[in-house]
C-alpha cells in the first residue's frame, strides 16, 4: 500500500510549490509568458525583450532572470515552469536543456540522469 | 442508456506520441512500450462514440488570471492550442455538447460546481492521449468532452475531491438516456518534476502501485493529500490525481485490460492502464 508521508509543502526538498504566494509574486512573469502563446507576441519579445518585460511590469529579479536565462531564479521569484517553457521555446530550447540549465548541469549529463532511471527519491 | 465501456489512465506527455510511433514501426524495440502500442487497439475494440478526456491545460487556454478548478468543455469542437510554437496541423475534435450538458445538469446540482466552456482550446494535455489512442486520422473517429482539472496552482483539488468527481460523473453517464458508449480518460503523469534542484525526480516504486491500487485500491490513493502527492510523484507528477476521477467514473470492481510502465519519456515516467467495469 502506498505510504502517506504526511509532509507540509515547505518540507519538500528542491522543489517551489507553486501556491498562491508564488502566483501572485509570479503573476507578472507568468502573464507575459502566457502572451508567448500568440505569435505577433512572440516577435514582440524577440525584438524587444525589455519593452515587453516593462510592458508587463516584471520585478527587477524577475527581468534580471529572464535577460539571464536563469530558470530557477525564474522559479524562484513565482514562475511556473508551463509558462517559463515559453520563453524557453524562443531560445529553441527543450524543457529537458531548461532542466539541466535549472539544476546545474549540462544537458548530456542530464539526459544521462533521466536514461538511467532519473533523480531517484531521496537521491 | 449510455454505458461506460472503458477507462484508461496515460502519461500526457508530449513524446509520448513519438515514442509510440519508434515503438509502433520497430525503431525502438523497447518491450515496455508494447501497452502503449497496444492501448489503442484495445480501446477501439470496445467501440467507443465519444471520450471524455480528462486533462491539464499548461498556460494555453487558461492563464493566471483566471484558474477554474474545474473546467469542462460543452463546445461542438474544439480547436488544438498554440502553446508557443504555432498551432498544431490537427483536425479540431469534434464534441458532444448535448453530453456535455448533460454532465453539467448532472453534478453541478450535486454539488460539482464545473466551470462551463462553449470554447476551449486544447493542449497537448489532451492532444497526446488523443494521439496515442487513436493515431493522427484526417477526422477523429469518435466525439470528445475535455474536462480541464487545475493541477498547477495550490491548492489544487484533493484527491478525494477528484475521486468523487468521477463518481459523478459516472452517475451521470450511466442516467444519459441515449445509447451512447462512453470511454472514459484520465491523464498526466506518471512521477516527474520540472522545477528546482530536484528536477528530474521519479519514484518507480509509488508509480507501481499507484498503477496496481488505480485498479484494485483507489480508495487508499484518494486518501492521500496533495503534499503526498508533490512528495511521492513530484510536483507535476501531481497530476496523477487525474486518474481518479476516470476511476470513480467506473464501477467499484473493474478488470485490468493492460497495463505498461516505461522510464523515461523525455523527462516523465510514462504509465498506461486500461481497465472496464467487471461482470
Amino acid at each position: 500500500m502506498v505510504e502517506k508521508p504526511n509532509m507540509s509543502f515547505d518540507q519538500i526538498p528542491g522543489t517551489y510549490v507553486f501556491d498562491g504566494r508564488r502566483s501572485r509574486m509570479g503573476y507578472p512573469l507568468n502573464k507575459m509568458s502566457a502572451a508567448l502563446n500568440n505569435p505577433a507576441d512572440r516577435e514582440a519579445f524577440q525584438s524587444d525583450p525589455e519593452a515587453f518585460m516593462e510592458r508587463y511590469g516584471l520585478s527587477d529579479e524577475q527581468r534580471e532572470a529572464v535577460r539571464t536565462r536563469d530558470w530557477l531564479s525564474m522559479i524562484k521569484h513565482g514562475g511556473n515552469i508551463y509558462f517559463a517553457y515559453k520563453i524557453g521555446v524562443m531560445d529553441g530550447l527543450t524543457v529537458q536543456q531548461v532542466l539541466a540549465a535549472m539544476t546545474g548541469t549540462s544537458a548530456e549529463e542530464f539526459k544521462q540522469m533521466m536514461s538511467n532511471g532519473g533523480r531517484q527519491p531521496n537521491g | 442508456m449510455a454505458e461506460i465501456v472503458a477507462g484508461i489512465g496515460i502519461s500526457h506527455v508530449p513524446a509520448l506520441g513519438p515514442a509510440v510511433d519508434a515503438a509502433a514501426s520497430g525503431q525502438d524495440t523497447n518491450p515496455d512500450m508494447k501497452a502503449f502500442t497496444d492501448v489503442g487497439t484495445w480501446l477501439a475494440q470496445t467501440k467507443p462514440d465519444v471520450v471524455v478526456v480528462i486533462y491539464n491545460d499548461h498556460g494555453a487556454s487558461f492563464s493566471f488570471d483566471l484558474v477554474p478548478t474545474f473546467a469542462i468543455g460543452a463546445a461542438e469542437s474544439y480547436l488544438p492550442a498554440d502553446e508557443g510554437f504555432g498551432r498544431p496541423p490537427l483536425p479540431a475534435y469534434p464534441g458532444d455538447a448535448e453530453l456535455s450538458w448533460h454532465i453539467i445538469d448532472s453534478v453541478v446540482p450535486e454539488g460539482f460546481d464545473l466551470t462551463v466552456c462553449q470554447s476551449l482550446d486544447v493542449d497537448h494535455g489532451f492532444s497526446t492521449p488523443m494521439k496515442v489512442l487513436f493515431g493522427t486520422p484526417e477526422a477523429w473517429p469518435v466525439k470528445v468532452i475535455p474536462l480541464a482539472v487545475n493541477v498547477v496552482q495550490q491548492p489544487t483539488p484533493s484527491a478525494r475531491r477528484c475521486y468523487e468527481l468521477g463518481l459523478a460523473i459516472g452517475r451521470a453517464l450511466r442516467s444519459y438516456p441515449k445509447d451512447t458508449r462512453v470511454a472514459v480518460i484520465g491523464t498526466g503523469g506518471m512521477s516527474h518534476q520540472l522545477q528546482g534542484e530536484r528536477a528530474g525526480h521519479i519514484n518507480p516504486d509509488f508509480d507501481q502501485q499507484f498503477l496496481s491500487e488505480i485498479v484494485n485500491d483507489p480508495e487508499n490513493l484518494a486518501s492521500l493529500s496533495n503534499p503526498d502527492y508533490i512528495h511521492l510523484a513530484g510536483s507535476e507528477g501531481a497530476e496523477l490525481v487525474m486518474w481518479l476521477i476516470m476511476r470513480g467514473a467506473l464501477g467499484q470492481n473493474v478488470e485490468a485490460g493492460l497495463s505498461g510502465y516505461v522510464i523515461p519519456v523525455a523527462n516523465t515516467a510514462a504509465g498506461v492502464v486500461a481497465m472496464q467495469n467487471a461482470g
